[in-house]
């Protein structure tokens, strides 16, 4: 029985209440949930490369423009604040009830032995997402907020005027202590991908000795990649303004 | 050769355990484990102390009885094998052994390193069976099994239900257990028949004896010492899905 009962009951679906509530879809929910989350990194990524146009900050701020006032892009944003909510709750209780399985008396020894993926992250999903949930606090409040709250200037490109959200990035990136949380929080999700991607496919049953190969291998280079896209952002702004290098990013506008 | 073996002892399931030390010193590498903890018990009888408890039955690792934890393995460092098949020619002269039962909190110590499993028992009667109508004897080979499916059952059906996969997982889950059952019955013609109810219910039954859920670790396949695969667990989820989306279970 979960709290979805009363809804769920009266229009026939209490088996899928019971599902919801069985270990199995508890985990199937933090596998769906999960996957919509992976795939969202990569368009986040793909705008923030927006960012390393020499333009000013032009094309990023069209981008932000786009994701904030297409009617499509906006409806999907609503199911990914869900989404993230959804995964951050539900693994904490996982997590409490996975602590209280063991029972109150822990090993003396401990140690994790695994195949085919690294068992100390694993067993570690908990303090990784729950570090990744901080993070996005940060980063809502840092961008988001600011921007949903009128917190930035407006800028015209060609004849539409456009939030100026580029000026506040650029401005967080020029900070040390934030570039330091930023590339260390990429590196908390790389870690976390790297279990999470092929357990999703697992959770779900997508195992088969013809695709996982594949899937191990692409949830890999996934979990290398994307972040370290992410991460090198920073850098290279931090870098520009330190005058260590030019990459042609020409921040001022 | 000599060795310092810290035992975790426990007078019962709701008195407190603690950790002591015995010294053992003509330990042949050709004991196994349990053999070495005859030794230690027999010094323990003589000296008029409460020998350690420990389960134990064929002492040939196909029945699964000796649950304990060695040096934070279940059934010890050697993969693949059971305590009882674990000789101490693995182990260094002058090591520390430490041995602790298996922690769950759906195996409760019954006393030192016995706990009870009977929860795998009440899973198994959920559903880990064919319902069969007897009567006459049926020719062997009535029913024709595919090779491949037969070979994946059968290594399925390894599984002694010994619980290291739940003493392994570092949230106490008992899928491998499970799925190993599923599994083996679900690949099997007799077993297919009642594939969907099975599934349901020994995952119900499952929850219900308050066994953790599957991160994925795979610490079980690792510690287990019939070496059954995690592929089992996604069998599972799959049997499991089609059950709850695709039948008229409920």
């Amino acid at each position: 029985m979960s709290w979805l009962s009363p809804a769920l009951k009266p229009i026939g679906l209490i088996w899928f209440d019971h599902f919801l509530t069985s270990s199995l879809g508890k985990k199937v929910v933090m596998s769906l949930t999960g996957l919509f989350l992976i795939m969202f990194l990569m368009v986040h990524l793909i705008g923030n490369l927006q960012l390393l146009n020499a333009d000013g900050g032009e094309s990023f701020n069209k981008y932000t423009y786009f994701m904030t006032h297409n009617p499509l892009i906006k409806s999907i944003s609503y199911f990914l604040y869900l989404f993230i909510l959804i995964h951050a709750i539900q693994g904490w209780r996982l997590w409490a009830q996975n602590r209280n399985a063991r029972g109150g008396q822990g090993y003396a020894v401990q140690v994790v032995r695994a195949v085919g993926t690294n068992g100390r992250v694993a067993a570690r999903m908990g303090w990784l997402g729950t570090i990744i949930f901080v993070f996005l606090v940060l980063h809502m409040w840092q961008f988001w907020f600011q921007m949903k709250t009128g917190n930035v200037n407006m800028v015209l490109i060609g004849d539409v005027e456009h939030k100026d959200l580029y000026a506040p990035v650029v401005a967080a990136f020029s900070n040390l202590l934030y570039v330091i949380v930023y590339v260390v929080s990429m590196w908390i999700i790389a870690v976390h991908l790297w279990h999470g991607f092929q357990s999703a496919f697992q959770t779900l049953g997508l195992n088969h000795k013809k695709y996982t190969p594949l899937i191990r291998v692409l949830g890999k280079l996934y979990s290398i990649l994307v972040p370290l896209g992410f991460a090198l952002i920073p850098i290279l702004v931090y870098g520009q303004v330190q005058g260590w290098w030019s990459v042609n990013l020409s921040l001022t506008h | 050769m000599k060795l310092t073996l810290k035992i975790w002892r426990q007078g019962g399931e709701y008195k407190k355990g603690q950790f002591v030390n015995y010294q053992l010193d003509q330990v042949s590498e050709h004991m196994s484990f349990l053999e070495m903890l005859d030794v230690l018990n027999e010094q323990l009888i003589s000296q008029g102390k409460e020998p350690v408890a420990f389960e134990h039955d064929c002492r040939e690792g196909i029945c699964g009885a000796c649950s304990m934890v060695i040096n934070g393995h279940a059934h010890g460092p050697l993969q693949g094998t059971t305590a009882c098949q674990l000789h101490m020619r693995f182990f260094r002269d002058g090591q520390t052994v430490t041995i602790e039962p298996f922690r769950a909190k759906s195996f409760p110590v019954i006393k030192d390193l016995v706990v009870d499993r009977s929860a795998f028992d009440r899973i198994i009667q959920a559903g880990g069976y064919v319902s069969v109508g007897t009567g006459q004897a049926q020719d062997a080979n009535a029913i024709p099994v595919e090779k491949d499916q037969s070979s994946m059952a059968f290594d399925a059906a390894a599984c002694i239900g010994c619980g290291a996969c739940v003493a392994a997982c570092p949230n106490a889950s008992a899928m491998l257990f499970v799925s190993a059952k599923v599994s083996h019955l679900a690949l099997l013609p007799q077993g297919k028949v009642e594939a969907k109810k099975r599934v349901l219910n020994m995952v119900r039954h499952m929850d219900l004896e308050g066994f953790g859920n599957c991160s994925n670790v795979t610490a079980c396949e690792a510690e287990c010492p019939k070496g059954i695969s995690v592929d089992n667990i996604a069998r599972m989820n799959r049997e499991y899905l089609s059950s709850v989306f695709a039948s008229d279970e409920d």
